[in-house]
């Protein structure tokens, strides 16, 4: 009984702090999503989301968060395998993690600098005979940083996984006669399989969201719906609007979830 | 863990004693209390040498304090954290806090030197009569551009010369929707104050044109690019111009010949006020004619102030790009404030400029 009692207070922080921080901003936004730019209750807000120019930045947001989870993967995964392959992997792991602690914005306006007409970049283009192009404002540019950014957060699950595999199944298939192909294939892929589901979100959900990025290396050349929804409540200050692409935002969230959610093994 | 839990500790104990610190100096330095006077204004935005000589002058200590955007000004004078006494609202600006009750009406017998100002720049729609705010710098929204990028004879005079094929992904416009939308509202001849839903389809059909000419829609790294010859134009503010030729002599700037924003940064006296009195002789001060030219001439935005015109350097008082003759500034329009709705539909419209 009095174990019973003492839970429950424990479970008061948090408790709160789910109900104050988690649910009931969900719950705000939900709110704020069926009032129109006058405060009147309505759902114009939703009427408005299904017209072409949100459709199409709907997928134009998708599109760009897709490549950047599929190219931080293919980055990804490979620097995972050979980390866990040396011999000081937790300081190779942490020379990976360090640029993580720069600010995000310090970071887009050193690709700025890298990026620009007379940047790294191009004197590099130069030298080696392609000669300089335009490379800020561009839709590889905003990829490229973008996979920077977020490949840290895919190494890291990816990791985590092919450090925990048990090296004695890896011993087994060879033994049984497995080319590597089939033992990456059939034993170590499905094995880590998790650690890639865990990076994928974590890549692909911030990745659907991404403003300042848009401005600063894509000049607005790529307009997703976190620019939406920053327009929104910053310049026109429509929180209605703004609410309703969050709430989609949310409701698209909780479906990759559901899709890619963890399976207990052997469950 | 242990250690990382000593370096917090030792951040946050610096931070404290950084903190009392500070507040030993100010009182010792006398500023909190006492006969002070709180400012609140743009970041570089005043000639420093002309606040020792107020305090010199009048005896009252001066606390400066910046901020870098209006909404982040209004926002921590609603909060009335601190107790400004005096800030500088853009117009737009003006007209809200007015609507949100947070200014002091000014008391014009306590501002003779407001005889002096330009009466252009006085009365406007957004304050009538003055009753809140005396303007204190001016300016444009026009066409920044390096003649050294720009292709052989291309002659840059207004809005319609950016739509040359010629300067394809040459354009930095800026990010902001009345801005680039009036943009194209002037290029068709329309006010850009319009909200007739026809001229603002035409206006983005007509920008929608532009796309291949704009290299990117960015804030304010235009300034960065323009200096680096990063692009051959910029469409920005004349205080924005000032700043990007002190980095790089080639860039030039043109009030555009079919009209465009003039706007006004303002004294007001916010409801935190503790020093009223003070407040006043502070905004009177600025406007007297030879500091208002010596403050002009290390600001190089364009003073409303007439008199202080002739204490200044003839060649800044001529140069057109920053004093535009009187017939093109009557082409010049003053944001009016069109409500939330059509706002919204500026903004629906800048989006779908963006998307294109």
């Amino acid at each position: 009984m009095e174990n019973k009692l003492s839970r429950n207070l424990f479970m008061i922080p948090y408790a709160l702090w789910i109900i104050l921080f988690v649910v009931s901003p969900i719950l705000l936004v939900v709110y704020f999503s069926f009032f129109d730019i006058e405060g009147n209750f309505s759902f114009i807000n939703y009427k408005n989301f299904f017209t072409p120019v949100y459709m199409q930045m709907t997928f134009s947001s998708f599109w760009y968060a897709f490549l950047i989870t599929v190219l931080s993967l293919l980055v990804a995964y490979p620097t995972a395998y050979l980390v866990t392959r040396t011999k000081h992997k937790h300081l190779w792991l942490l020379l990976i993690i360090v640029p993580s602690w720069i600010n995000l914005l310090l970071k887009a306006y050193a690709f700025i600098g890298i990026f620009g007409t007379y940047g790294a970049a191009n004197s590099f283009l130069e030298f080696i005979g392609i000669g300089s192009r335009q490379l800020l404002f561009t839709d590889f540019s905003f990829v490229f940083v973008a996979v920077y950014i977020f490949i840290p957060f895919m190494i890291l699950p990816i990791f985590n996984a092919l450090d925990n595999l048990n090296p004695s199944f890896v011993y087994a298939a060879k033994d049984l006669g497995a080319s590597k192909w089939v033992t990456f294939r059939r034993i170590i892929l499905p094995l880590t399989m998790d650690g890639i589901k865990a990076g994928c979100q974590v890549v692909f959900i911030p990745a659907l969201s991404l403003f300042m990025l848009t401005r600063l290396i894509a000049g607005n050349q790529v307009i997703t719906l976190g620019t939406a929804i920053e327009q929104h409540f910053l310049v026109t200050q429509d929180w209605g609007m703004g609410s309703t692409i969050a709430v989609f935002l949310i409701f698209i969230m909780f479906i990759i979830i559901g899709l890619t959610g963890f399976r207990k093994r052997g469950a | 863990m242990k250690n990382l839990m000593r370096a917090f500790l030792s951040v946050l104990f610096v931070c404290l004693i950084l903190i009392v610190v500070i507040n030993r100096l100010n009182t010792v330095a006398g500023f909190s209390g006492g006969n002070t006077l709180t400012v609140f204004n743009w970041g570089d935005y005043i000639d420093e040498e002309l606040i020792d000589l107020f305090e010199e002058e009048t005896g009252i200590t001066i606390v400066y304090e910046t901020f870098d955007s209006n909404e982040a000004m209004m926002t921590k004078i609603q909060q009335g954290g601190t107790t400004y006494d005096v800030a500088v609202p853009s117009e737009y600006m003006v007209e809200k806090m007015v609507e949100e009750d947070l200014l002091i009406e000014l008391d014009h017998s306590k501002l003779p030197n407001m005889q002096y100002m330009d009466e252009r720049f006085m009365d406007l729609p957004f304050d009538q009569g003055n009753t809140y705010s005396v303007p204190y710098f001016w300016g444009t929204v026009g066409i920044i551009f390096n003649p050294t990028l720009l292709p052989e004879g291309e002659v840059i005079s207004g809005w319609n010369d950016l739509w040359d094929p010629a300067l394809e992904n040459q354009i930095l416009l800026i990010d902001g929707a009345r801005e680039i939308i009036g943009m194209g509202l002037n290029s068709l001849g329309y006010s850009l104050n319009d909200t007739d839903p026809q001229h603002l389809q035409q206006a983005l059909a007509k920008l929608k044109e532009l796309t291949p000419n704009v290299k990117a829609i960015v804030g304010d790294e235009n300034k960065m690019l323009m200096a680096n010859n990063e692009a051959a134009i910029a469409v920005g503010w004349s205080g924005d111009a000032a700043d990007i030729m002190w980095e790089n002599e080639a860039i030039d700037y043109v009030v555009p010949e079919e009209g465009s924003n003039l706007w006004f940064d303002n004294f007001v006296i916010p409801k935190t006020a503790r020093n009223v009195d003070a407040a006043h002789v502070f905004i009177n001060f600025l406007m007297d004619p030879e500091v208002a030219a010596q403050n002009t001439e290390y600001v190089s935005y364009s003073t409303p102030n007439k008199e202080a015109l002739k204490y200044m350097p003839e060649d800044m008082v001529h140069d057109e790009r920053f004093y535009p003759e009187p017939e093109l500034t009557e082409r010049l329009e003053v944001y009016e404030n069109l409500g939330q709705r059509n706002l919204a539909h500026y903004n629906e419209l800048f989006l779908q400029f963006k998307m294109h």
